[in-house]
């Protein structure tokens, strides 16, 4: 699995990288932006699904790695 | 306004600054999401309000139905004057697309979280000043002698306005806060001295460039050009207007709330790791900002008949507390981990200053709860809330406890 931010959606809300830094961060607009490929393990999946059900914005996915 | 009738049924003729409305909102928008969704007033020249999240979000996200050129309710229907389109008066909180776009990413690197998470020690320096104000006091106004204080004394930090003038630049921004529900005239005459001020610190920074706000907003450029004094003016002063009421507000109620729940405030002062969750549903409890749109052409919507410029009152609180949105959507829960809260609002006018409201927020907290682990509120008649799209207490006199 593999998290992604649709950049189209995400506002710059600043709850994913609250959340989750070891997954998120922000550019220079302060929009969330995924660390490295966004791969999850099992553990990082509940932490990435907690990011998840705080965006207010709906912005984050969880996705079959391809 | 001494002529308004009192509300009998907010469903049909609700109004904001009706003082049930004013004194608890809350009761009033959980009849409204079980009987009538979208609730109409013929006051102010019309106007719906949405009471459900889905009605809130789907409203803020239409860009094409509903304009910001105006955001605060005026005394009736909007006239062409009071739209000046595109731009709108205080871009890009009045702008629409496309140019809203162009406003606001220029503003955004400055809010930011790495500038933004820098002022860190400088606010908690403050708070301590301020705290250290009232050191012994039996009883302290949380509001007036600390929340009050602490956005426009930051917001002065980042303009880089000088120090000595903290307290009147404290004044400046009160007159522009409360000015903005004066008529057009009124409003102009309490600018002029804020304007004669800004405009000196303005053309101070033109010649001593710093690394702060003025300068930052002095060198910003849209299409290759700088802008024009006023659109800097405008900016700072939208910014002022933006995040003082607003941030003393959450601050206030967030203190209100802990005076109430010795139990909260118990596990915040021996939790501290608490603080980052705690923020998020003080800010879901007590959103103090509610804004306007106008409905851009006649349409139906949301099952409603709405006309060309009738007011929509987008009340982010109200969503806040919508039970299909929020497990057990009426309690205060301190660490409630999954809250997809719109405090900052939805959709491309999101919150500006967010990582500077939570910052200030956290710090005024974890700083006061430190000094004063134990308070109560000395006594409930005499807090008093604001009136209007922002809501906090104004006046909140707590009872400091050994
Ligand atoms: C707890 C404190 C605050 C709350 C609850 C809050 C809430 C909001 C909300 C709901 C909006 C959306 C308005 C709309 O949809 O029309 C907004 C916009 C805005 N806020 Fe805040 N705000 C706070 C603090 C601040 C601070 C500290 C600043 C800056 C110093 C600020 C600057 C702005 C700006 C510039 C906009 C306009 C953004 C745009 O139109 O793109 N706010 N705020
Ligand atoms: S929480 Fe959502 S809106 Fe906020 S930065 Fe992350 S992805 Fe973007």
């Amino acid at each position: 699995m593999k998290v992604v931010i649709d950049g189209d959606i995400c506002q710059g809300q600043g709850r994913c990288f609250s959340i989750a830094p070891s997954l998120f961060d922000f550019d220079d607009l302060g929009n969330g932006v995924v660390l490295g490929d966004g791969t999850l393990s099992a553990e990082t999946l509940e932490l990435a699904r907690l990011a998840q059900a705080n965006c207010p914005e709906h912005a984050i996915f969880i996705v079959e790695s391809s | 306004m001494t002529d308004k009738h009192a509300v009998v049924d907010f469903a049909t003729d609700w109004d904001h600054t009706d003082p049930e409305w004013v004194n608890d909102p809350y009761p009033i928008w959980e009849d409204l999401r079980l009987r009538c969704p979208v609730a109409h007033t013929d006051r102010y020249g019309g106007a719906w309000f949405p009471a459900s999240h889905a009605g809130v979000s789907k409203v803020a996200k239409d860009t094409d139905t509903f304009t910001s050129r105006a955001v605060v309710i005026g005394n009736g229907r909007p006239t062409e004057e009071d739209l000046p389109a595109p731009i709108g008066l205080a871009p890009p909180i009045t702008s629409d697309p496309p140019f809203h776009q162009i406003a606001r990413k220029l503003i955004l690197p400055a809010f930011a979280p790495r500038p933004i998470n820098a002022l860190e020690p400088q606010i908690r320096a403050l708070c301590n000043a301020l705290l250290d104000e009232v050191v012994g006091e039996e009883i302290v106004n949380a509001s007036q002698s600390y929340a009050r204080l602490i956005p426009p004394a930051v917001i002065r930090q980042m303009l880089g306005f000088p120090e000595a003038d903290t307290e009147k630049f404290i004044e400046m921004v009160h007159v522009i806060v409360e000015a903005i529900d004066l008529p057009e005239e009124e409003r102009i005459e309490q600018f002029v001295p804020v304007e004669e001020y800004f405009t000196r610190q303005i053309e101070e920074h033109q010649a001593n460039p710093r690394d702060d706000l003025t300068t930052f907003l002095l060198n910003a450029e849209i299409g290759g050009e700088k802008l024009a004094v006023e659109h800097v003016f405008g900016t700072m002063v939208l910014i002022l207007v933006a995040g003082i009421d607003t941030t003393w507000s959450a601050v206030g109620a967030s203190l209100w709330h802990l005076a109430q729940n010795p139990e909260d405030l118990a596990r915040l002062v021996h939790e501290p790791e608490l603080m980052t969750v705690a923020i998020e549903e003080f800010l879901r409890f007590y959103a103090p900002v509610t804004m306007a749109r106008l409905v851009k052409q006649d349409v139906e919507y949301l099952g409603c008949p709405m006309k060309e410029y009738d007011w929509i009152l987008l009340g982010f609180p109200a969503a806040n507390r919508d039970p299909v949105v929020f497990k057990d959507a009426d309690k205060f829960i301190i660490d409630r981990a999954e809250n997809r809260h719109v405090a900052f609002g939805l959709g491309i006018h999101r919150c500006i200053g967010s990582n500077l409201a939570r910052l200030e927020l956290r710090v005024a907290i974890e700083e006061f709860i430190q000094r004063y682990p134990k308070f109560e509120l000395a006594n409930r008649n005499d807090v008093t809330w604001s009136q209007g799209q922002i809501r906090g207490p104004r006046n909140l006199p707590l009872r400091i406890l050994a």
